[in-house]
């Protein structure tokens, strides 16, 4: 008897153990993976982890454009009101059930909780419903021009679709159960936060026959275990693992990095998103002095885009200025409206602060200290603007004070803020309706809360174009405003790429870090 | 003796309850939100409060501090903010690798500093004391990351002999524990073989001048003998007091060394909860590091009574 326990426990152990032919690709991801649910936090790290476990009822190519993923085809009704979903055949989760109408209402129900073009997209929506298994019907209200950009939006929030029981669960608590029909399973019993997370092959996945773009077509998976490294996060441990072969990928390398990474010996550099990221300066329009809109086009005018970009990333071919807001390359990518920025000088930022009656009031910058992709952007904004004729008080702290205090709606001197600097990845700012900087409804807009109304109509006839040229000359619009009122500063784009063994390929170009189609040879 | 273990282990409790208020206070009052960090970059400010709310942390800091303390009781350290899992449980996954890099490395340190600093007192004055001072100020010098640095090049990355990162634990079998833990704890390991070779040194050289020392050389011991049997053994006390503080202090500063070799112990747990301000989590560590300390204390005390016949509790 007691051989019988033992040879079970050794079965046992075996079938949950990694073979020694398993390939395992070792990552190390550009951040810690904390939270689960990427529909109750915008955080990017649960973003990607759930590319690895859910599908997407559309993706997003490497053009920017939308295509079916989990839907096999849909029509719309001739006044754009009804629009009629089906799904792929062979969907199915990862405990056997079938995807169904139903799973994918209830997903886009939370999702429009949580996630702010999901929240415009409901105010749209009379109702939904799954007439059978595989078809799901959204009824509109009045026609609207973004349902399937909205649907296919690859950044965060991306509309995953979860089992209907996971996907009731409130918007306002996080998920329990992380279930979903996804290329790769997660093995909740392996992931230990901080150290690693563990994702599977998930063998009864039925990839798209479509060539892989972006987040668009066949999610092949020819790896049997993607680890995630959470514990190496030393930027030079990172260089010498990647060197030495323990690792395979490295997300997001330090710019610092880059040269002794050319130098290491089967180690390469792909960039797999060509769109890659935007700085960003936001203004907070609550206090002065930038509650002064002549006094924000001051700022706009000294915060010249180069010297951020030398100065942060310093690798003249990973960066580039750029003088739209909605980043350039993609659709709605434009100089319109820029001029107050792009074609400026310090003696016009002088001169325009000087007859904008600024008193002297001290513009209060936080600096993250720990943060190093953008912790220089900070040192060079206060000097722009001291340039300028600013009175800078630059204020040093770690990120998440950073991030707490930009939440504070009090003025500067009662722990209140000025200007903080952060970076975006394209799908977040690409259109009018992702881009959270642009909003400009007040306090109910993001941190900064500028108001303007001309800008919310604008937005809001975005929202209800449907055709492209129109949406086009919209967004153009819309930015010109935006750099007249001066809601933000964009402080150029810049690329990141990922360093890798030279056994690794078939990566994906597009946005995000996914892991389908990768080869380990 | 047991009297004194029964009165040492109970005036723990005012000092936990001391560091449990302390810790509970200078967390609330520094800046930082977790619900904030939770939320994401997009977060409105309805979601945020909406998550403030959830973590029960939108109620007067009294409130809150009732509900903790009134879980501690109970044995409830509380639940973390980011990752959805009891505390207790967050701490025993990393426990493992910050004891068996403390135990590694004060293993290595006492080996090696112990019979170093005999052998300097020894030949006072000679190379050997003098090699031996001059390693001890290097030791205290070099900072320890500079040193990982150093060594994972020379050691991992042109010699090969040991992985550059990682940890295994010790059930995935001894010898990759031991080979991902060896240079970690050697990295260590230098600070404290120089601070314990100074203090042997420095003690077993004033216990060679006693005058039992003499006597022993009269009766014609051997000279090994006179030096482990009679000078170490009276030089013990102070080398168990500095190997005491040793532990106490690598329990909580291994913080830079498990960064470097990504080993995922309590140290990097506390740094990630600090900045995260997953308070639960930092007020579980912080209780745990105070008890471990006031642990640590009681055990070298004891180990006096070893060391010195005379000394009786």
């Amino acid at each position: 008897m007691n051989r019988k326990i033992a040879a079970a426990v050794l079965l046992a152990a075996a079938a949950g153990s990694v073979s020694a032919q398993d390939k395992v690709l070792r990552v190390v991801p550009h951040s810690n993976l904390s939270i689960l649910d990427p529909i109750w936090t915008t955080q990017y790290m649960a973003r990607n982890h759930g590319y690895m476990i859910y599908d997407t009822l559309f993706g997003t190519d490497e053009k920017s454009r939308v295509q079916p993923q989990m839907v096999d085809k849909w029509t719309v009704s001739p006044d754009n009101r009804l629009w009629t979903f089906v799904l792929r055949d062979g969907l199915e989760f990862h405990d056997g059930k079938p995807v169904t109408g139903e799973d994918v209402t209830a997903s886009i129900a939370r999702w429009g909780k949580r996630d702010a073009m999901g929240q415009k997209l409901m105010t749209f929506v009379e109702r939904m419903d799954a007439p059978d298994a595989r078809t799901f019907r959204i009824f509109l209200r009045e026609a609207c021009g973004f349902v399937l950009e909205a649907l296919g939006k690859p950044s965060s929030n991306v509309p995953f679709i979860m089992t209907k029981r996971v996907a009731d669960t409130p918007a306002d608590k996080q998920i329990e159960e992380h279930i979903g029909s996804g290329p790769y399973i997660f093995k909740r019993d392996e992931f230990k936060p901080g150290d690693k997370a563990v994702y599977v092959r998930n063998s009864k996945y039925q990839p798209r026959k479509d060539t892989p773009s972006g987040t668009a077509g066949g999610k092949h998976v020819y790896v049997d275990r993607v680890e995630l490294n959470l514990a190496l996060r030393d930027a030079q441990a990172q260089v010498n693992a990647l060197a030495k072969g323990e690792i395979d990928v490295l997300e997001r390398p330090a710019f610092e990095s880059y040269e002794q990474l050319r130098k290491a010996e089967g180690v390469v550099l792909v960039t797999k998103d060509p769109l890659g990221f935007q700085y960003m300066g936001r203004f907070n329009h609550l206090h002065p002095p930038f509650n002064n809109p002549k006094i924000r086009q001051a700022a706009l005018a000294a915060m010249q885009q180069e010297p951020f970009l030398r100065a942060q990333v310093g690798i003249k071919e990973f960066y580039k200025s750029c003088a739209s807001m909605f980043t350039c390359g993609t659709p709605y990518g434009s100089a319109k409206g820029s001029d107050i920025q792009s074609k400026s000088s310090m003696k016009k930022a002088q001169d325009l602060l000087k007859a904008s009656g600024y008193d002297g009031t001290p513009v209060v910058i936080l600096k993250p200290t720990d943060l190093a992709a953008i912790q220089k952007l900070p040192d060079v904004a206060a000097q722009l603007l001291r340039q300028a004729g600013f009175k800078v008080d630059l204020q040093a702290m770690d990120w998440n004070t950073v991030v707490s205090r930009r939440a504070k709606k009090e003025p500067p001197a009662q722990g209140g803020w000025n200007i903080f600097l952060t970076a975006w990845v394209a799908p977040d700012i690409w259109n009018p309706l992702t881009n959270a900087a642009v909003g400009a409804d007040g306090e109910k807009s993001w941190f900064g809360w500028p108001k303007d109304e001309q800008i919310e109509k604008l937005r809001d006839q975005f929202a209800r174009a449907t055709d492209d040229a129109k949406k086009k000359s919209l967004a153009e619009a819309i930015q010109a405003r935006a750099f007249e009122v001066g809601t933000h500063a964009p402080l150029g784009e810049y690329v990141n790429p990922l360093a890798t063994r030279k056994n690794i390929s078939g990566w994906v170009i597009g946005p995000g870090d996914i892991y389908w189609n990768v080869k380990k040879n | 003796m047991y009297t004194f273990i029964g009165r040492r282990l109970l005036s723990t409790i005012p000092v936990l309850l001391i560091v449990a208020v302390l810790v509970f206070l200078m967390l609330r009052l520094t800046p930082g939100d977790p619900a904030a960090i939770l939320a994401g970059d997009a977060a409105s400010s309805e979601q945020i409060a909406a998550i403030r709310a959830s973590l029960g942390l939108d109620r007067s800091i009294a409130v809150q501090f009732g509900i903790w303390s009134g879980n501690l009781l109970q044995g409830d350290f509380g639940r973390s903010y980011f990752y959805k899992m009891d505390v207790t449980q967050l701490i025993a996954q990393r426990i493992e690798p910050t004891l068996a890099l403390a135990t590694l490395t004060i293993l290595i340190a006492v080996l090696v500093s112990v019979p170093l600093g005999v052998i300097a007192a020894w030949r006072f004055g000679g190379w050997f004391d003098r090699a031996l001072m001059g390693f001890s100020v290097m030791g205290f010098s070099v900072p320890v990351f500079v040193l990982a640095y150093i060594l994972i090049w020379i050691v991992s990355l042109k010699l090969g002999w040991f992985p550059v990162q990682g940890y295994r634990r010790l059930a995935d079998g001894f010898w990759p524990f031991l080979h991902h833990l060896v240079l970690p704890a050697i990295t260590l390991s230098v600070i404290y073989i120089a601070l314990i070779a100074r203090v042997t040194r420095a003690s077993v050289l004033e216990a060679l001048g006693e005058d039992y020392i003499r006597t022993a050389r009269a009766k014609g011991l051997p000279e090994s003998q006179v030096l482990i049997h009679h000078a170490l053994a009276n030089a013990a006390v102070p080398i168990a007091t500095v190997i005491g503080i040793g532990i106490a202090l690598l329990i909580g500063g291994v913080v830079v060394t498990e960064s470097v070799y990504a080993i995922p112990g309590l140290g990097r747990l506390t740094v990630d909860a600090v900045l995260a301000r997953d308070f639960p989590t930092v007020q579980a560590v912080i209780l745990l590091f105070s008890f471990a300390y006031v642990l640590v204390n009681l055990l070298v005390d004891l180990s006096y009574v070893f060391f010195d016949p005379r000394i009786r509790y």
